[in-house]
């Protein structure tokens, strides 16, 4: 299909703009509301993501999806990979949103700010999702990295959360200027930006002996510094402990969830798209240095979680570890692996999301992130522990849990390309995972604290919860998440 | 001139960046060198432009194409964004720690 031109292209992306429209409607509405303590920002922020929502489902139903449709001149494209993309950063954008409103933490002065930059950030990721291009790959990569440093820096009088930006942004800013570096050596080479004429340049010139298969590697190495930082890949993990754990608990959960995903979006899309050629992928073996990469991530991730106290630093080393697991689906460019990736992004949204949820609620009531905090939770809030420990039991995978089948699903698909190796690092990875996940479940329920006093949650609490603790349980046994995973193709 | 002589320079200055960043002990040198390698792209993206995409023959008159070129424009509009957050970030720890050294602002560890 030929590429859009500029306004043809504005109805198919209406989400993205409704997303901007909102946000500057956040900034208005703040200057004109006097009330300090007033929520109106939250609810119209929420009522953009609610308007995104509804114009990505008719764009999806403007689409067919065997023909992806190229934007502006091809910088873009809408296809089901992107509205799937989509429909899950609004999901974790809104969860962010809903924790935000319960968070003791954040300055109430600040709150426009705030939510106009979390609707920003979501319209980067949404880009992130899309770009077809290097320049636009850069631009949303930014976009997404700038916001999410004043995100991570925004509790103003926190030594921890100044800290935590400033280390974002030294470890962001270097890894964004390599990635812009490997690009320029591709755009050197392949004379284009468009990554689906990149496959093919490459390709020509690597047979022509014009460039040479080394420069190639240095490119894409290059590049793969941008996009494991952002998805927190070993070796450009050690931002993420320190940023997560000083960052507020609710941009905690939204950096480990969403930037998580946006990353692999990008990632997928442009190892698929751009160098998906097999002429390319024969000369180097990617497979085989991504899945040293997976197995690198998901070991270091894990064994430094093991002596962690502090819980909410506990979940930023799960979450480096299961950003490996994703890796191992990634590793494989194949249609199954891509789908496994799919169902495992779901599963990770709503177990990984209510984990957070509940370090906020505790945060908020007993004033702590430590593990000590959580002691004789079981009869202080058994609703909210009953909780936790299913979030927690499906982060390591226990059946019937959705947490296992998504693992399942994964080892699956490693398993179907004879990576045999690589799915018994995951399987030993998980075991080890049992015993950190299982240390705060074990404080909840076996140890007692000199606070007997039971915490009172509303009810709005328990209905939030319930929405994250419900799909946990049953996503794994119900088919339809599986063929919906299996249908979304990438070209 | 040709390409070699803008690629080696770009890659000294994007060495030179990295050299910064890995050895100066003051968050405003960091940026700096952060400054050197995003400038050091842009060199390569008008270079690689200049020299590797092919002119098209429009009305019979040579056109370059500029994508390199727009693509510097960016890098230069984006490493504007990204100084003027840093410096925000760099005030910020001043304030709540008194020091921009890098390795005086290390609470967060384990």
């Amino acid at each position: 299909m030929e590429p859009l031109k500029n306004i043809e292209s504005l109805a198919y992306f209406s989400p993205e703009i409704l997303l901007v429209v909102f946000a500057a409607a956040v900034i208005i509405a703040d200057l004109l509301v006097k009330n300090r303590e007033s929520e109106l920002v939250a609810y119209i922020s929420l009522a953009g993501l609610g308007c995104s929502l509804v114009a990505i489902l008719i764009t999806n139903s403007l689409i067919n999806s065997n023909e992806p449709i190229p934007l502006f001149f091809g910088m873009i494209r809408l296809d089901g990979f992107a509205v799937f993309f989509k429909i899950l950063l609004l999901l974790a954008t809104t969860a962010t949103i809903l924790f935000s409103l319960r968070s003791e933490e954040l300055d109430v002065k600040l709150k426009g700010e705030y939510y106009a930059l979390l609707l920003a950030v979501t319209f980067g990721m949404f880009l992130m999702a899309s770009s077809t291009n290097l320049l636009m790959i850069f631009i949303s990569l930014e976009t997404v990295s700038l916001t999410s440093y004043i995100l991570a820096g925004f509790l103003t009088h926190s030594p921890r959360s100044s800290e935590a930006a400033f280390k974002y942004i030294t470890y962001g800013a270097v890894a964004s200027g390599t990635m812009l570096f490997g690009l320029s050596m591709i755009f050197g080479m392949a004379g284009t930006g468009d990554l689906s004429q990149i496959s093919l340049q490459i390709a020509s010139v690597l047979e022509s002996g014009g460039v040479s298969t080394l420069s190639v590697l240095i490119a894409i190495t290059f590049i793969l510094a941008g996009i494991g930082y952002k998805i927190a890949s070993v070796p450009f993990h050690m931002w993420s402990p320190d940023v997560y754990e000083g960052a507020p608990i609710p941009i905690t959960a939204f950096l480990s969830v969403a930037s998580k995903a946006a990353g692999f979006a990008l990632f997928l899309r442009f190892f698929h798209v751009g160098f998906g050629k097999p002429e390319i992928l024969q000369s180097i073996d990617w497979g085989f240095i991504l899945a040293i990469v997976s197995a690198l991530t998901m070991t270091v991730g894990n064994l430094a979680a093991l002596p962690q106290r502090n819980v909410k630093r506990l979940l930023a080393y799960s979450s480096i570890a299961h950003g490996g697991y994703l890796l191992m689906g990634a590793v494989l460019l194949t249609p199954e692996g891509l789908g496994a990736i799919f169902f495992y992004l779901i599963v990770y949204l709503f177990m990984n999301l209510g984990a957070f949820y509940v370090v906020v609620l505790i945060a908020n009531e007993a004033g702590t992130e430590m593990i000590d905090g959580y002691r004789g939770l079981a009869t202080r809030a058994p609703l909210v522990a009953g909780a936790m420990a299913i979030f927690l039991f499906s982060l390591t995978g226990i059946p019937p849990l959705a947490g296992f089948f998504g693992k399942w699903v994964l080892f699956y698909a490693v398993i179907g390309e004879g990576l045999y190796w690589l799915a018994f690092i995951g399987l030993l990875n998980s075991v080890v995972s049992l015993y950190y996940y299982a240390r705060i479940v074990k404080a909840m329920y076996f140890e007692t604290s000199e606070d007997t006093n039971g915490l009172s949650f509303s009810t709005g609490t328990f209905a939030l919860l319930s929405v994250f603790a419900i799909p946990t349980i049953f996503i794994g046994l119900l088919n339809i998440f599986y063929t919906f995973s299996d249908k979304i193709t990438l070209q | 001139m040709s390409l070699q002589h803008y690629l080696v320079i770009s890659s000294i200055l994007f060495s030179l960046g990295i050299f910064a960043v890995l050895t100066r002990k003051n968050a405003i040198s960091i940026l700096m060198g952060i400054e050197l390698i995003l400038n050091s792209c842009n060199l390569n993206f008008v270079a690689f432009s200049r020299f590797v995409t092919p002119a098209e023959t429009i009305v019979g008159s040579e056109v370059f194409r500029f994508d390199g070129q727009i693509i510097a424009i960016f890098g230069i509009v984006l490493a504007a964004a990204e100084a003027a957050v840093f410096l925000a970030i760099i005030l910020a720890i001043y304030r709540e720690f008194g020091s921009i050294r890098p390795d005086e602002v290390d609470t967060l560890k384990g």
